[in-house]
């Protein structure tokens, strides 16, 4: 079986002593910063990104990888503790999670959140390795209409799985893409939108952007009010669950686990969508679903497997056709860049060592999250009593470096700085970020694409209707669009995320 | 006080874009458009300039005649004062300074942003994380910064 030959290959790679202990790093810094409110995954690899810029690339990768799974873990953590989610996948976990913490269950909680993430992770990285080279076949045939319709389908699920107004998500997508043109043109080597500043001939530093509008803008809005959080920290009990317990969360997980797999798969974010759609599954199939909301189990274990599920199957996407799924993959597309590698259908035949590698390496770091973080909750529970006003000084700190060291680049901190405001800015017009960043890295794929595909058409537009794969995405893409707009879906849509703030 | 109910967040956010889109616009003038065969560099910022216009105006136009949902809430202006300003000051100053006093001072500043924060906790936490830092990146990831600075005399 050549699965196995290259599974081993991996094993390999990812178990040398130097590749776990990055791992391990990863995992523990994501955790870390995952935990401490007001930062999430995206902010955190932002941040992160240039501790790897010195290590060998699948070190670097491997340790990003980490950060990631580690980050959106603490995400739960603090979900399930001060009902506050790291990131929006975790944001329905809070739901049933910290009632479970307030009824006194918080270790159960998270030892819920732990174990159905380690099951779900363990079937989608076995997912990952079994799909993503027959995909790579596919995305051989892919020519410049394929990709360019794949992207906007990508885009248009960004915008579908936003918050709030879907006109403002469409508005943002585009912002991104013109923000993702400045720079000198690939064609003509004209400078659009520099205002004259050589410094940005480049493009934007998508660090400073990824930092800005995330990290920044939620220090911000995060300073509004400084007001004391509620830590459900006195009353943690035994962590690990009763045999009853483990029986009613093996449907939830199963299930998550297989919503998960398949959403992560679709570009534009589709951990977020797996947890809300397993949410709204657990609550139809339950028996009591008036328990939702008010503490059920399968409130946590359901969505926690599938965002953790759909965590990794994004990274089919990314490693097949080099196409960000969310703005988290967006920067391993950076990092990837940086290390000199070009990402899409040709790393696994050329990189086999560096695919297998990162793969293997998914299911090790799944490993050790739960190894050390059961027995480490009480830390990260500490970690949370750390009041807000000494986190932020030292996140700002570690954010000025870390966009200094990717080209030591001054404008990029004036650029961080702008970018914070826009984002906080934003914010309190009810516009989200996401849609944002991902339009500003796909930007200029979108219209080297759009500009090749046309050329080879000789200027016939329909190209990207008769070529089939490109026509199916295109329509895929328009019955998204088509469907956010019909009243009755926009007000399910809207109910789903009232739920998820409330 | 006006009597017909507008949602003043839409308002602004439409008017927002409008003027993004219009700066866009305004900077793709001079680029050369080109054909739909041979695009310039014009061609899809200008198409994008276009859309996001078009965007900014419905939802200017879908405002007027709705209550204001969610009301625009406090400003963080202390936050603004002080966090923006941080990484600007590193910038201008981690090659002149070198990076030990740029960074000492960013999280000094940063740290003001909270009405919270003393101004000794502030400066033990800044030496800390100067200090820290210098190790971990400095020293441990031997990133190439200068530590002190052409501006120290060192």
């Amino acid at each position: 079986m050549e699965l196995f030959s290259n599974l081993a290959l991996g094993f390999s790679v990812a178990s040398s002593l130097e590749n776990l202990a990055f791992c391990l790093i990863g995992v523990l810094l994501g955790t870390l910063i995952g935990v401490l409110p007001g930062i999430g995954a995206t902010a955190t690899i932002a941040m992160l990104l240039p501790i790897t810029f010195q290590l060998e690339p699948v070190s670097s990768l491997i340790m990003l990888a980490g950060i990631y799974y580690g980050a959106q873990y603490g995400g739960s953590t603090t979900a399930i503790l001060i009902n506050m989610p790291g990131e929006s996948s975790s944001a329905v976990t809070a739901i049933d999670g910290y009632q479970m913490a307030r009824k006194g269950k918080a270790g159960t909680a998270l030892a819920l959140a732990a174990l159905g993430s380690f099951f779900a992770g363990s079937v989608s990285t076995f997912l990952v390795a079994l799909f993503a080279p027959p995909l790579t076949a596919v995305a051989l045939k892919f020519g410049a209409a394929e990709y360019f319709s794949l992207m906007v389908l990508g885009l248009v699920m960004s915008v579908a799985l936003a918050h709030g107004s879907v006109l403002k998500a469409l508005a943002m997508v585009v912002l991104g893409l013109l923000l993702g043109m400045v720079g000198t043109d690939i064609y003509t080597g004209a400078p659009r939108f520099t205002l004259g500043i050589t410094q940005f001939a480049d493009g934007l530093n998508f660090v400073a952007v990824a930092v800005g509008v995330f990290g920044i803008a939620e220090i911000l809005r995060n300073l509004e009010d400084e007001h004391d959080r509620q830590v459900m920290t006195k009353n943690i009990n035994r962590l690990f669950p009763t045999r009853e317990e483990l029986r009613q969360m093996i449907g939830p997980v199963l299930r998550g686990t297989g919503i998960g797999s398949i959403l992560g798969i679709l570009p534009g974010g589709g951990a977020i969508l797996a947890s809300f759609a397993s949410y709204t599954i657990e609550k139809k199939v339950s028996r009591h679903p008036e328990e939702f909301g008010k503490g059920a189990l399968a409130g946590v274990a359901g969505p926690e497997s599938a965002n953790n599920a759909g965590a990794q199957t994004s990274f089919i996407p990314l490693l097949t056709l080099g196409i960000p799924a969310n703005p988290v993959m967006a920067l391993m597309i950076g990092a990837m860049i940086i290390q000199g590698i070009v990402p899409g259908p040709n790393v696994v035949s050329e990189q086999p060592a560096l695919f297998w590698g990162i793969v293997a390496s998914m299911w090790i770091g799944n490993l050790m999250l739960v190894v050390l973080n059961l027995p480490l909750i009480g830390l990260w529970v500490k970690l949370l009593s750390v009041p807000y006003y000494v986190l932020f000084p030292i996140i700002m700190a570690m954010c000025s470096i870390g966009v200094y060291s990717v080209n030591s680049n001054s404008y990029d901190l004036f650029a961080v700085a702008f970018f914070g405001l826009l984002g906080y800015v934003m914010s309190k017009l009810r516009c989200e970020p996401a849609p944002l960043l991902l339009g500003f890295v796909l930007g200029p794929l979108l219209e080297e694409n759009l500009r090749r595909a046309m050329i080879l058409s000789r200027g016939d537009p329909t190209t990207f209707l008769t070529r089939p794969i490109s026509a199916t995405l295109l329509v895929m893409s328009l019955i998204v669009l088509v469907l956010v707009f019909m009243p009755q879906i926009r007000k399910r849509r809207d109910e789903v995320f009232t739920e998820s703030d409330a | 006080m006006s009597a017909k109910p507008k949602d003043t967040t839409d308002i602004v956010a439409g008017l927002s874009m409008m003027a993004a889109a219009a700066f866009f616009g305004w900077h793709t003038a001079g680029l050369e458009i080109g054909t739909s065969l041979r695009m310039g560099p014009g061609y899809f910022p200008m198409v994008l300039s276009g859309l996001l216009f078009v965007l900014g105006l419905i939802i200017l136009l879908r405002s007027f005649g709705r209550e204001d949902d969610e009301p625009f809430g406090k400003v963080a202006w202390r936050g603004l004062l002080f966090i923006l300003p941080a990484p600007i000051f590193f910038g201008l100053t981690v090659r002149g300074l070198g990076f030990v006093p740029a960074l000492f001072f960013t999280t000094l500043i940063a740290s003001q942003a909270s009405m919270r924060m003393r101004p000794l906790a502030a400066l033990i936490l800044a030496v800390a994380v100067t200090i820290l830092s210098t190790l971990i990146f400095s020293y441990g990831l031997g990133l190439p910064f200068r530590r002190f600075g052409p501006w120290l005399g060192m």
